[in-house]
């Protein structure tokens, strides 16, 4: 009984750890079908925005810039100006890394850009360690209080109202930008189909360039957001989230990116609900299960199409 | 003369180490290098192969171990076979959900059986003794080599130090010998293989699997064939570093060290050319022992230094990739070249 009494708590850090891995998973998405390579350093780019985001907060703190906690959160206007700058930087960071390597393989095909990605992942990372070292770091050390929500059986604190929020706008502004701007038609024109999308007059060197930024602004802010759930950050954050983002695109549908915030929350509450049955630190292993199961099952995931 | 046994030592760990990564490199070169197949989840194979074969052949678990299984202290060739097995078993495991589907599924399910496998170790005490690592795990006749040696060095005390020295270390010299031996039995026959029909077929299915299927081939069945064989040979790579390092933990098979380097080592050496593989090893070891010298003199932390040579190798790693994608061997054209 007492395990059952746990879920819905439970259900409650699913939904905000799928918040996180969903926007991560995003970006994974729409490299994957515009790009045609699934990216391996999105992780390290998540990494990437948590760090801009905790420098720019120190060095705003050091300014003066005012950073008294907004109500019942644990930040305020400096940590919150330092997460959008975050987000814009990392973006830039990425297309920099787009021009100089990426957009250089693109002829040589998926596998090498794979490949790629891999080097930029583990250099990214280490660039990380060699500033901050391999140690956490806090946004804030302060301790905040869940609020008891009696009726549900539940307890939750005000930031992770927030991660769930911002997780949530965002998700309706993809929504909104790929269905209602030009650029995003372009971007599910080229999707579908790159050559036919270019010939159309589609200038496809600015879907790539409005991809890795979308899916870098989103790595930032899932990033950043792991880091306010998590209270630290350490350049191995979003390398550990990479299996969990890869099983929920992959559940969703690899290559859609509404599949990848379905997939994404059913990992991550799958994840959390699996702890009241085995050890915490299987949660990786339950989302690679998941995956292996929806490849066995039915490869093209829960919203996919057929190739 | 002062005594050297410091330099040989490291000279002997810096080749079995070379070695052990070209038994790996030689795995990853029949799944990628022949077939295609993008496995990047090495490091779970190699830890796997070290593990198993510490079972099979470690001591039984004493009372201030965690593990209460294994220890069965047969001879190393089972615990090298064992390995192999097991690997192969893994392999096959995970190649057939994902070798009808395109390549990154296969890559995403490696990532995600290494991880399985780290966790494994990390967690479950009672099989790998968790995070303190499986210890005192027995090398092959080392019994016998280090009392024939002790034997006869008190018998001759006499000799002089360089000889001494050299002697010293037979059991090293020796278990060097047998990674050699090991290496070179693994090349002549993935030689072998790559020149019969099947190593056709499997170049085939990389260059055009479609083309591959409509000649009549059962592409699945050769990339599953593929997939188990480099991932056995990944075993017996496993099994080598136990035996010799005698101490294994999860951290000894971090994604860094037990996937990406073998996969610089065997895009720099050339994807797909056996000599490649080995000579990449060797290569990039090289590169990545001799940086470690020379961040001694540079002003940072021993953290700061190991970041920088990471950074050096993948950094190395996108040169290749733009500027000399083949490698420094590239693979023979095997398939019909019209004159």
């Amino acid at each position: 009984m007492t395990t059952l009494a746990h879920i819905p708590q439970l259900l409650v850090y699913g939904v905000i750890s799928g918040s996180i891995i969903s926007l991560g998973g995003i970006g994974v998405s729409l490299t994957y079908s515009i790009l045609g390579f699934s990216n391996f350093a999105h992780g390290d780019f998540m990494a990437l925005g948590a760090y801009i985001a905790l420098g720019l907060f120190t060095l705003f703190t050091g300014l003066g810039i005012p950073s008294a906690p907004f109500g019942p959160l644990s930040f305020g206007f400096g940590f919150i100006l330092a997460f959008i700058l975050a987000i814009g930087l990392t973006a830039l960071a990425v297309i920099i890394i787009d021009r100089l390597l990426f957009r250089q393989l693109r002829r040589s095909g998926p596998i090498i850009l794979m490949m790629s990605s891999i080097g930029v992942a583990l250099g990214l990372r280490n660039i990380l360690q060699f500033f901050w070292s391999p140690q956490p770091h806090y946004y804030s050390q302060a301790i905040q209080p869940a609020v008891s929500v009696t009726a549900l059986n539940i307890r939750i604190k005000p930031d992770q109202v927030f991660i769930i929020l911002v997780a949530i706008v965002l998700v309706v502004l993809v929504h909104a930008f790929m269905r209602y701007t030009k650029m995003g038609k372009a971007m599910r024109a080229m999707a579908d189909n790159a050559t036919l999308a270019q010939v159309t007059g589609i200038n496809t060197d600015r879907v790539i360039i409005w991809t890795w930024a979308i899916g870098a602004g989103l790595a930032a802010t899932a990033g950043i957001l792991a880091g306010i759930e998590n209270k630290f950050i350490t350049p191995e954050l979003g390398w550990q989230m990479l299996l969990s983002i890869f099983a929920g695109v992959v559940l969703g549908g690899i290559g859609n990116p509404y599949g990848a915030i379905l997939g994404g929350m059913v990992i991550g509450i799958s994840e959390e609900v699996s702890t009241a049955f085995i050890s915490t630190g299987y949660k990786p292993a339950v989302a690679f299960v998941i995956m292996i199961i929806m490849l066995l099952v039915k490869p093209t995931g829960l919203l996919g199409r057929k190739d | 003369m002062e005594h050297f046994v410091g330099t040989i030592n490291y000279i002997i760990f810096f080749a079995v180490t070379a070695g052990t990564y070209g038994i790996l490199a030689l795995g990853l070169n029949i799944q990628w290098g022949n077939t295609g197949l993008f496995n990047i989840g090495i490091a779970g194979f190699y830890a796997l192969g070290a593990y198993t074969s510490a079972l099979i052949c470690g001591l039984p678990p004493s009372a201030w171990e965690g593990r209460t299984f294994g220890g069965f202290q047969l001879p190393f060739i089972f615990g090298l076979l064992g390995a192999a097995i097991v690997c192969g078993v893994v392999a096959l495991l995970i190649g057939a959900p994902t070798l009808r589907l395109r390549a990154d599924y296969l890559a995403i399910a490696t990532i995600g059986i290494a991880e399985t496998i780290r966790l494994v170790l990390n967690n479950e005490s009672w099989l790998t003794n968790g995070v303190w690592g499986f210890q005192q795990i027995p090398s092959p006749l080392y019994k016998t080599i280090h009392g024939a040696t002790s034997t006869y060095l008190h018998a001759h005390p006499n000799l002089p130090i360089w000889l001494h020295d050299l002697i010293t270390k037979s059991y090293d010299w020796f278990y060097l010998a047998l990674v050699l031996v090991v290496l070179f039995i693994l090349y002549l026959i993935m030689e072998r293989l790559v020149r019969s029909p099947w190593g056709r077929v499997i170049r085939a299915i990389r260059e055009d699997e479609d083309a591959t299927a409509m000649l009549g081939k059962n592409t699945f069945s050769y990339k599953m064939q593929a997939l188990v064989l480099g991932a056995m040979i990944m075993g017996i790579g496993g099994s080598m570093y136990a035996h010799y390092a005698r101490f294994i933990s999860p951290v000894s098979f971090k994604p860094l060290y037990g996937t990406f380097i073998i996969w610089v080592m065997l895009i720099l050496g050339g994807s797909g050319n056996n000599k490649g593989a080995i000579l990449g090893s060797f290569t990039v070891w090289g590169i990545w022992a001799g940086t470690d010298f020379l961040t001694k003199y540079l002003p940072f932390s021993a953290t700061q230094s190991a970041s920088l040579r990471v950074i050096l190798i993948a950094v190395l790693l996108e040169v290749i990739l733009l500027w000399r994608p083949q490698g420094l061997l590239p693979p023979k054209k095997h398939l019909f070249t019209l004159k």
